[in-house]
Order: C-alpha cells, then sequence, then structure tokens
C-alpha cells in the first residue's frame, strides 16, 4: 500500500491532467469545485484517472453519492436531513463532513470536497 | 447542410473500437471562408468528426437507447492541415466505460498521416438526467436514420464477432411520440 504522500502526489498529477490546474494550486485544503474550478463532467474525467493510475475501480456514486442528494427521503427544502447525513457518513467515510453538516444545504456538498477527500477516498479503495 | 461529419464507418466493433471516414470537399461551405484563397477543414470540425465516431460506438454500448452527449474534451492535438481532396479516416477506441460516462481515445488520419489525436469524455443522459432537458434532444427513429445512413449495420459486428441487427436495438418509434 502507497504511502498517503505517494497516493496524494498521483492524486496531484491526475488533477493537473483533468483540470488543467497548475502543480501548486492543488493543495491539501484546496476544494475541487471552488478552487480548482471542477465541473461535474470533471469528476468522470478525474475517476477514469484515478482508476488507472491506482489500479482500482470506482463504481458510480462511490465518489459522490447523488442517489442520496436526490432522494426524497433524505432531503427536505434543499437540505439533507439527519437521516440523510447519517448515510452520508456511511457511504463517504473518507470525507471530512463536519463543515457540510453545519449548514447541508445539498450543493454544498459538491463545492467542499476537498483534494485531501479523494487522497483519503483513494486510501479507502486501497485499503478495502 | 445537416451537421454529419462522418461519411461512413468502415468498421464498428461493438464495445471496442470503431472506423470511419470523411471525404474533404470544397463545395462545403466552411471551406469558401476558412481560409479565403487556401481552404483547410476546421479543426473544431475534426474534433467533431472524431466526436461523432466514438459518441455512436459509446451509445452502442447503452443499446442506442439512452442519450450520450461529448461532454469534454481532455485532449486534442494537431499536426497538420487537412486540404479539399483528403479522406480523413477517424480511428475511435474506447478506453473506459461506465453506468455514467466514457472515455474514448480518437485520432485522425490523412492517408498514413498522422493529423489529429484527442481524448473524449462522454456523458451518458439516463432517465432521471433526461428530465432536465425538458424535452428529448432527438428522437429514436433520427438515430436509426443516421445509422443506417453512415452505415453502421452494414459494417457492425457485435461482440461475439456476429453482425449487428438494427432489430436488436430499441430504434422503433413509440406511438406516444410520433
Amino acid at each position: 500500500m502507497p504511502s498517503e504522500e505517494e497516493i496524494f502526489e498521483k492524486v496531484r498529477e491526475a488533477l493537473v491532467d483533468a483540470l488543467g490546474v497548475d502543480d501548486d494550486e492543488v493543495t491539501a485544503t484546496a476544494t475541487l469545485q471552488g478552487d480548482l474550478d471542477a465541473e461535474s463532467i470533471d469528476f468522470l474525467d478525474i475517476v477514469f484517472r484515478l482508476e488507472k493510475a491506482f489500479d482500482i475501480k470506482i463504481e458510480r456514486g462511490e465518489l459522490f453519492p447523488e442517489d442520496i442528494l436526490t432522494n426524497a427521503d433524505y432531503v427536505q427544502d434543499g437540505k439533507v436531513n439527519e437521516a440523510g447525513i447519517v448515510k452520508l457518513r456511511e457511504r463517504m467515510p473518507f470525507a471530512d463532513l463536519t463543515k457540510f453538516e453545519a449548514e447541508p444545504v445539498v450543493q454544498n456538498l459538491g463545492q467542499q470536497l476537498t483534494v485531501k477527500d479523494m487522497v483519503n477516498f483513494v486510501a479507502y479503495k486501497l485499503a478495502a | 447542410m445537416r451537421w454529419f461529419w462522418i461519411d461512413r464507418f468502415t468498421e464498428f466493433a461493438c464495445g471496442s473500437h470503431a472506423v470511419a471516414v470523411k471525404g474533404v470537399s470544397l463545395s462545403e461551405d466552411h471551406m469558401h471562408d476558412h481560409m479565403l484563397g487556401y481552404p483547410i477543414m476546421p479543426n473544431s470540425l475534426v474534433t467533431e468528426g472524431m466526436a461523432q465516431a466514438g459518441g455512436l460506438l459509446v451509445s452502442e454500448t447503452y443499446s442506442f437507447s439512452e442519450l450520450v452527449v461529448l461532454g469534454k474534451i481532455a485532449k486534442a492535438e494537431f499536426f497538420t492541415c487537412v486540404r479539399n481532396g483528403d479522406q480523413l479516416t477517424y480511428r475511435v477506441k474506447i478506453e473506459w466505460v461506465r453506468g455514467d460516462g466514457a472515455a474514448v481515445k480518437a485520432t485522425a488520419h490523412v492517408g498514413d498521416k498522422l493529423h489529429a489525436e484527442a481524448l473524449l469524455f462522454y456523458a451518458r443522459l439516463d432517465e432521471e438526467t433526461d428530465g432536465l432537458f425538458g424535452t428529448r434532444l432527438f428522437r429514436p427513429r433520427d438515430l436509426r436514420h443516421w445509422l443506417s445512413l453512415v452505415g453502421v449495420f452494414e459494417v457492425g459486428l457485435k461482440a461475439d464477432g456476429t453482425p449487428m441487427q438494427e432489430s436488436d436495438y430499441p430504434l422503433e418509434e413509440c406511438a406516444a411520440e410520433v
């Protein structure tokens, strides 16, 4: 299993190639959508590159569980409810959801996903 | 003028790769102004040709039943100029496919000469996302017509090597859509 630094370097390379950003923009705390301007289609590109770089398989909804965010059982008035938060914690053990839980507006989840979350996601996949 | 940027497929291997050709003619409108006195096929339209060839190949992996759109050109490099009288050969290969999209590597050659290389991403718009557009972007019979024009069912082979059959795909018009 590669070290966290090795994972970070490969994740950085994938993000530089997929998003056309500079190396130094890809910091652990940078958010994918907010700081690195990733759009929804970019996530396909990122997943494609991560699968190749780490020889892993990432299923739809695994990195970003859009099925929860579009499920009326878990979302009311544009906000994720308690049950939805529990479900998100289960599905996204790799992500720090603290900030999201304070203001669980659906759109915020994608906005707050960081490079560090991606590194944790890969480590979680490699350990599985 | 219709937005057809491939003339016909010469190979169509389901789930794998395809080869399509396009003849470049001085009678095409875009050649008149690009460039004045020195006609060149615009590279944006070469990209469109590669994207159409790859898009139909990807669409087949979803049984031609759901909308597939070009989402991103991750890479596109061009090496030469394409002139009137040239024939472009587009080669597309599925690199990666998932439930919500696919990646295709594409090249364009004139004769043996490499003209372009691209990495293209396609998004699949299924029943959930289709509703975002309000109406369908095109109808099954239009897709069937296009596939027929470019010879997909004449040269297409399924993964097991047997010929593709039009009847294997849901390309009939639903009564409600007429």
